[in-house]
This record gives structure tokens, C-alpha cells and sequence, in this order.
């Protein structure tokens, strides 16, 4: 046999166990990652994904974090705007995660109707940039008016 | 000045315009002013590059809020070094970034190259032209760092704290010229494909930018590792973001390049394959900018979503077109000029070294992009998260460390058995030997084991290397074992320089592998309350918390809680977390909370500890976490650094004529031993 064959033959039996490997893995880590609209969705057509670990990504509804007195754990709301799903989070959160930040919760969907999360990450619009903003009383209609006034 | 900045960024585009154009047209119609008048246009497009930044930074050092991006990006109150980094913290201002290193680069590259081969410079120039005209307009039209607001505000936004860290000054730099270098091999073999001359010359230029990427990109991927460990507080340097992974992949593409140039420059094999790592290196490079900048793929830490991502993904598509035509209509110019003779053979670990890195950069790239792609194929998002990169990388990883040991020391051609015995022997049962110490002394964990086997087999063989050359050095030249040190490795840069870098690769796998007795607690502590732990050592550690605090400072508050510590009953220190919020010169804070991690180092043990937030009572809640090695990503980071500085240092020409490969300090029985058998 040529050096040549051996030397492919050697390579495709590296690459083989590489995509096996890619393959399995993939099957068995691979997560949903879904709207709270399609986890309904999923969860009406198919009652036993219950047990399937998912990834949810929403926004957190602004007031509904609650934290359980000396303890870490969280209570929040999400939302995609369609749908808002109840959240139980135990650990420790993020420092991005305030009222109306993108977060993506890990978990499962509990019998109850409530999330439970296992990984909480949160993100922000823009994480690194935030863009200026003018003043509230300079948002205002006669401001504006006045503005144009002077610099017509 | 911000007006000259404004302008000069306008007449960049055009210069750039002109020096592709005018490059192109003189290649086509070898036509020497042509040709002349694109390269200068190249230079002139640096300047106008150059003022374009300085006025840049003269808007922000001078806080010139009525810029949309100064008010953006930095605040009255902001230590002025990081005013000065704010240049590349935002998407306009790291764009111009790349345009000031690219034509920096491309003037660099055209002066040093011109003379030795004139028949590449007008289509390299005109290539290097092109990317910078991309650039330059993006930045022109779609992201203006000098665009206006139409009102005066009192101050600006701040930096985000989590960058306001001198990781975070160094680290974009860094990775930026490592990408960008990648430009430079690009185009140049562009300029070889399309002339169809590939010779040594070529060799040379290709080989030395694809190395300055491969140098900063290291730099650059490691201190983004420490920037992530130190200040993001998760207890990790490394969590298979896709923002990570895209300064990974050119990295892979680029170390597979420099193994495999080797088999070129030796044994005229891999012509093809050279030239698609090459082009390959530089559309990752590319792809990597793209995925941080358009939004394609979630990340943590992505910049904000902006319409430039579909000019990328154009100029992408236009890249890969290209050079896809080019290799294709001169795939005959490329044919090898040498076979494979054994699958025990120098050649043969290349090959496989270059088949495991381009194996890990594809799984890597599925990964990341697996997202996009279940959602195109069926309909719903499917995200793999780090199980799925450790499963399939860690076994990669250890073949391609044992590859580290085997590749330099295997004789050229077909290996004898004589070889093998001399080379491997010796390193072979160091391997086994720390295998077996550590399986005796408890570690049960299968791969942190294989590859601490693997480290001592191929420190071992670095070892011996070392040695052999030292010593013949002293034995010829008559020299104190300094010098000869020194001498050896003055002498034959390329190979003991990578030599350097692969010991800094065992302390990175060492240090990987250290992860696997990662272990973290959740603690929630009052003041004068104590928490005892074992480490993953069997150490017995008590932390005793010594309160909160809050205090008040320039452009902060910060709350902070210190633990007393003691390690086996004895005293070792005091270890400080810290929440910290940022404020404005108004005092209204800026941003969310941001963590300061308590660390304390030892070569063995990182003690690592995130305040994660005070409860009523002033219940500091505590996640303390124990890494074992982690000092030794960093040193291995800086081991590799020093060895590509050694590669990379310039020799004099007289030297260079001299030095030929072993010869000048093996023994002659050594160089005997070498040549194979029938030669």
C-alpha cells in the first residue's frame, strides 16, 4: 500500500471519530432554544418535552424580580410579548440582570406551569455601548419647538 | 480637528480607490507608473489613516461630547488612559482601528517586500487596496465615528466598568493586529496565484506575516483569557463564547499554516493546502469580525447590533468567490513536487498535526454557527454549549499534544528504527512514569491523566533537545553552558524558538487539565462567621468574614467584604471581593453593578472569590471557587510569547547565509544518524 492511501486512510479514521464524536454530542447537549411562545407551543403538542431540558430567551417584565429573604433564590416573569412565563431561578445571578434585560434562562418547564432554571444569563442590548440620550425635558414638544426656533 | 479627522477619513477611501485600481490596471498592463503611483497611494492612504485617528483621539481626549461616538463612550470623570482606549471600545472607532493597522501593515509590507519581488507588488497592493477600501467605506457610510449629535450633552456615557481593566486596554490591540496580519499572506497569494510565481521569495513574506498573526493573536487570545477571568467573575478564562472561538479559529489556521509551510520549504509538498490555510486564515479573520459585529450568532459579549453585518457578509462572499476561481484555474501550477514516502515520517506527523488543528477549527465553527444552522435545516434554534466543544476537542487536543512531542523529532522522509529508539525512548518512559505517579497518588480523572502523561513525554523531549544541543555546543565550541545556551539558540532561532513555544503549549495542556478538579461552593457568610472547606488538594481552608464595607470614590461606590483566611490552621491572607457601581460626574449611576474577584495565587491553587451580592443583615453571599494551575495558562501564554519573539527576531543576512539547519552544531555522528538509510 502507498504511503499515500495509508496516510488518508489514517486521516479519515481521525475525521470519522471526530464527527462521531461532534455527532453524539450534539445529540446528547444540544438544547432547544426557544421563545416562550414556541415552548407553548411545543408543550400543547407535545406534553411529555415537559422533561427535556431547554433554553428559554425573553425579556424580564420590569418589577417581577423577587428575591427570597437571605437566600439566592429568584423569582421573575419573561416575556417575548406574546407570552409571559413565571421563572424560579436558585444561584447566583448575574450582575446585568435588572428589570428588562434579555435574559436567557436554562432549564426545565415544571408541572406547575413555572420555569425551573438551572443557568441564568442575562445580556444587555448592548452590552459594551450605551447610546446618549437626550434629556427628558429636552424630548419635550415645546423644547423641541423652541429649539427649531433658534436654530432655523 | 475633528474636521481634518472627518475629511481625512473621506480622502482615505479615495486614495484607497486609486492605489487598487491603479495597482491592478499597472499589473495587467505591466505598466511601471502605474504600478508606482498604487503603491504611494497605499502609503497615502496610511497618512490620511493616521490623521483620521489622531483626529479621533483629539475628540475624545479633548471630550468633544457633540460627537455622537466621544458622548458614546467615555464620561468626564473617567481615568484619562482608558479616554484613550475608548478609540477602539466602540464599533466605529475599532473599525478605524483596523484600517490604522491594515494600512500600516500594507506599507510595511510593500517596502520591505518591493525589492526582492516586483512582480507580486502591484496585485499584493492592489489586494490590500480592496480590503482597505471595504473597510473605509463600511466606516464611511454605515459607522461614522464622527458623526454629530444635534445637541450638546453635559456628559457623556461612560465605559462600561468591565472594560474600564488593563486587560481590556491591551487585549482588542492585540487580537486586532493578529487579525488584521492576516491580511497581508492573503494578499500575497492572491498576487502568487494570479502571476503564478510561488518561490522562496514568496515563501518568506508569507511565512513572516502568517507569524505576526500567529504572535498577536496568541497575546491577544491569552490576556482576552485573563481580562475574562479576573473581571467577568464566572470562576472560568474560557466558556466556548462565540466571540472567542472566532479569535480562535484564524489562530488554529494559522498554527496548521506555519507547521505545514515547513513541508513546503522542505520537500516541495502541500503547495495547494498552503495556499487554502492562507486564504482560509483570512476569511476566519473576517468571519470573526462579522460574527461580533452583525448579531448573527448570541453572545454575551457581542457589540451592538448594526447594518454592517450584511456589508461584511458581502465582502465575505466576494473573498471566498475569488480566491475559490483563482485556485481553481491554477490548480496545475500547484502540484507537489514530492511524495509521501512513509507513514513514519516527519511529513506524516505534519500532515496529521494539520489535519487535527483544521479537525478542532471545523468543530469549533459547527458549534458556533450550530445555532443558525438547525435553524435553517429545521426550523427550530439548537444551541451546544461547552459539553459539546470539551467532548469533542479534549481528545483532538491530547493527539495534537502528542504530535507536539513526536513532530520535531522524527527524522525527515522515513524514520529508522534507530531513530525512534534514540529520540523517544528516554522521553517515552518520563511519559509513563509521571502516568503512573499520579494514578498511584489517587487521580482518577482518565483524561487529566493521558495528558499529564503526554505533557512529561513531550517536556521530556524538549528537554532532551535542549541538552543534546548544549552540550554539543560545548563539546565543539569549547563554551560555559550559558553561552552555549545562548549560542543555540541564537543560532537556529526557527527551531528553538519553536522548541520555546512548545513548552509554553505542555503548561497551557497542564494547566487545561487542571480544570478537572475545578470545584466551587456557595456560601452565604455574616461578619465573624466562618466557612471551612476542603480544597481539591485535600487541604483544609477556613475563610472568615470580616463584614461589609462601602466606601465612595471618583467615579464609584463599592461595596466590598474581606475574608480572613487560613489554610490548614495556618494565617495565608486576606481576600477582598468587591460590587462595585459606576456614576457619572452627576452621580447617577452608569451601568449595571460590576464585580471585583478576590484572588489569591499560588502555583498550585487559585482561591478564587466573587462577592455576588450583600442580603438584609449585611449577609455577604459568596461564591468561593478552587482552580488548581491556572497560574500556568498565564506563564505558558508568556512562554509562547517569548518563543515567537525568538522565531520572529530578524537575522542579519550574513548570519542567515550561515546558519544552515543542524549542521553548524551536531556532532558528526549525530548528523550521520540523521540522514536516513540509502541516502
Amino acid at each position: 500500500m502507498k504511503p499515500r492511501t495509508k496516510f488518508l486512510i489514517g486521516g479519515g479514521l481521525v475525521l470519522g471519530v471526530a464527527v462521531y464524536l461532534m455527532a453524539t454530542s450534539i445529540a446528547q447537549t444540544g438544547t432547544y432554544y426557544l421563545t416562550p411562545t414556541e415552548l407553548t407551543a411545543k408543550l400543547d403538542t407535545d406534553p411529555s418535552f415537559r422533561s427535556t431540558g431547554v433554553r428559554v430567551g425573553a425579556r424580564v417584565v420590569p418589577g417581577s424580580i423577587q428575591r427570597a429573604p437571605g437566600g439566592e433564590e429568584y423569582a421573575f416573569r419573561v416575556t417575548d410579548g406574546a407570552r409571559t412565563l413565571p421563572v424560579i431561578y436558585r444561584g447566583i445571578a448575574p450582575d446585568t440582570f435588572t428589570d428588562s434585560v434579555d435574559v436567557v434562562v436554562e432549564g426545565r418547564m415544571g408541572t406547575d406551569g413555572t420555569f425551573r432554571a438551572t443557568t441564568l444569563l442575562a445580556k444587555c442590548a448592548s452590552r459594551y455601548e450605551s447610546a446618549p440620550t437626550r434629556p427628558k425635558y429636552q424630548q419635550t414638544p415645546g423644547y423641541q419647538a423652541a429649539r427649531g426656533a433658534t436654530h432655523a | 480637528m475633528t474636521l481634518i479627522g472627518e475629511l481625512a477619513l473621506w480622502v482615505a477611501l479615495l486614495m484607497a480607490v486609486w492605489a487598487t485600481m491603479a495597482s491592478y490596471a499597472g499589473g495587467y498592463y505591466h505598466r511601471g507608473d502605474l504600478i508606482e503611483s498604487g503603491t504611494r497611494a497605499i502609503y497615502a492612504t496610511f497618512a490620511m489613516v493616521v490623521l483620521a485617528s489622531i483626529g479621533l483621539w483629539t475628540a475624545l481626549l479633548t471630550k468633544d461630547y457633540s460627537l455622537e461616538y466621544v458622548a458614546g463612550h467615555i464620561s468626564t470623570n473617567m481615568p484619562s488612559a482608558y479616554i484613550f482606549t475608548a478609540f477602539w471600545s466602540g464599533q466605529q472607532g475599532s473599525l478605524l482601528f483596523w484600517e490604522l493597522i491594515l494600512s500600516m501593515y500594507a506599507t510595511v509590507a510593500l517596502l520591505t517586500s518591493r525589492r526582492r519581488s516586483p512582480e507580486l507588488i502591484p496585485w499584493a497592493a492592489g489586494t490590500l487596496g480592496a480590503i482597505l477600501v471595504f473597510f473605509l467605506a463600511t466606516n464611511a457610510f454605515k459607522a461614522n465615528p464622527f458623526v454629530r449629535l444635534d445637541w450638546l450633552p453635559v456628559d457623556g456615557k461612560g465605559m462600561n466598568p468591565q472594560l474600564q481593566s488593563p486587560g481590556m486596554a491591551i487585549h482588542p490591540p492585540n487580537l486586532y493586529l493578529g487579525y488584521v496580519a492576516t491580511a497581508v499572506p492573503f494578499a500575497f497569494a492572491v498576487a502568487a496565484l494570479i502571476t503564478r510565481k510561488m518561490d522562496t521569495d514568496w515563501l518568506a513574506i508569507v511565512r513572516r506575516w502568517a507569524l505576526v498573526s500567529w504572535f498577536f493573536l496568541t497575546i491577544g487570545i491569552v490576556l482576552g483569557m485573563w481580562w475574562a477571568y479576573v473581571e467577568l467573575g464566572w470562576g472560568g478564562y474560557w466558556a466556548w463564547d462565540p466571540v472567542e472561538n472566532s479569535s480562535f479559529l484564524p489562530w488554529l489556521s494559522g498554527t496548521a499554516f506555519l507547521h505545514s509551510i515547513m513541508i513546503q520549504e522542505k520537500r516541495g509538498m502541500l503547495r495547494k493546502w498552503n495556499v487554502v490555510l492562507v486564504v482560509v486564515s483570512f476569511l476566519l479573520a473576517i468571519f470573526g469580525t462579522f460574527l461580533t459585529r452583525s448579531g448573527v450568532v448570541e453572545s454575551v459579549h457581542s457589540f451592538a447590533q448594526s447594518p454592517v453585518g450584511t456589508w461584511f457578509a458581502t465582502f465575505f462572499f466576494i473573498c471566498l468567490a475569488v480566491t475559490i476561481y483563482l485556485v481553481a484555474t491554477r490548480l496545475r501550477d500547484l502540484e507537489a513536487r514530492a511524495e509521501l514516502e512513509s507513514m513514519i515520517s516527519r511529513e506524516a506527523a505534519f500532515l496529521y498535526n494539520n489535519l487535527l488543528l483544521c479537525g478542532i477549527a471545523f468543530a469549533i465553527l459547527w458549534g458556533t454557527l450550530f445555532p443558525v444552522i438547525s435553524e435553517w435545516v429545521r426550523g427550530t434554534k439548537i444551541t451546544v454549549g461547552p459539553p459539546f466543544f470539551n467532548t469533542v476537542n479534549v481528545p483532538l487536543g491530547l493527539l495534537l499534544l502528542a504530535l507536539t512531542g513526536v513532530g520535531p523529532l522524527i527524522a525527515w522522509r522515513r524514520a529508522s528504527v534507530s531513530n525512534l529508539k534514540r529520540q523517544f525512548l528516554v522521553p517515552a518512559i518520563a511519559g509513563v512514569v509521571v502516568l503512573v505517579a499520579l494514578a498511584l497518588s489517587g487521580m482518577r480523572a482518565g483524561y487529566a491523566l493521558i495528558a499529564y502523561g503526554l505533557c512529561g513525554f513531550v517536556a521530556t523531549t524538549i528537554f532532551q533537545e535542549f541538552r543534546k544541543g548544549v552540550s554539543a555546543r560545548r563539546h565543539i565550541h569549547g563554551e560555559g553552558f550559558a553561552a552555549a545556551f545562548v549560542h543555540l539558540i541564537a543560532r537556529n532561532r526557527r527551531r528553538y524558538g519553536g522548541y520555546v513555544v512548545h513548552a509554553g503549549i505542555v503548561m497551557l495542556f497542564a494547566a487545561f487539565a487542571g480544570l478537572a478538579f475545578k470545584t466551587q461552593h456557595d456560601v452565604s457568610l455574616l461578619a465573624g462567621q466562618a466557612y471551612e472547606v476542603r480544597d481539591p488538594y485535600g487541604h483544609n481552608w477556613k475563610f472568615v468574614s470580616q463584614g461589609t464595607s462601602m466606601s465612595e470614590t471618583l467615579n464609584r461606590i463599592t461595596m466590598g467584604v474581606s475574608l480572613e483566611t487560613w489554610r490548614d490552621g495556618k494565617r495565608v491572607g486576606l481576600i477582598t471581593s468587591e460590587k462595585r457601581q459606576y456614576l457619572d460626574s452627576q452621580k447617577n449611576p452608569l451601568f449595571q453593578p460590576s464585580t471585583e474577584v478576590g484572588i489569591m495565587t499560588t502555583p498550585k491553587l487559585d482561591t478564587y472569590v466573587v462577592l455576588a451580592g450583600v442580603a438584609q443583615n449585611d449577609q455577604a453571599e459568596l461564591s468561593i471557587t478552587f482552580n488548581p494551575l491556572v497560574m500556568w495558562v498565564w506563564i505558558g501564554g508568556f512562554v509562547m510569547m517569548i518563543g515567537g519573539l525568538i522565531v520572529m527576531w530578524p537575522q542579519a543576512e550574513r548570519r542567515r547565509a550561515q546558519a544552515g539547519y543542524t549542521s553548524v552544531m551536531l556532532p558528526a555522528r549525530e548528523i550521520a544518524a540523521e540522514v536516513p538509510a540509502g541516502v
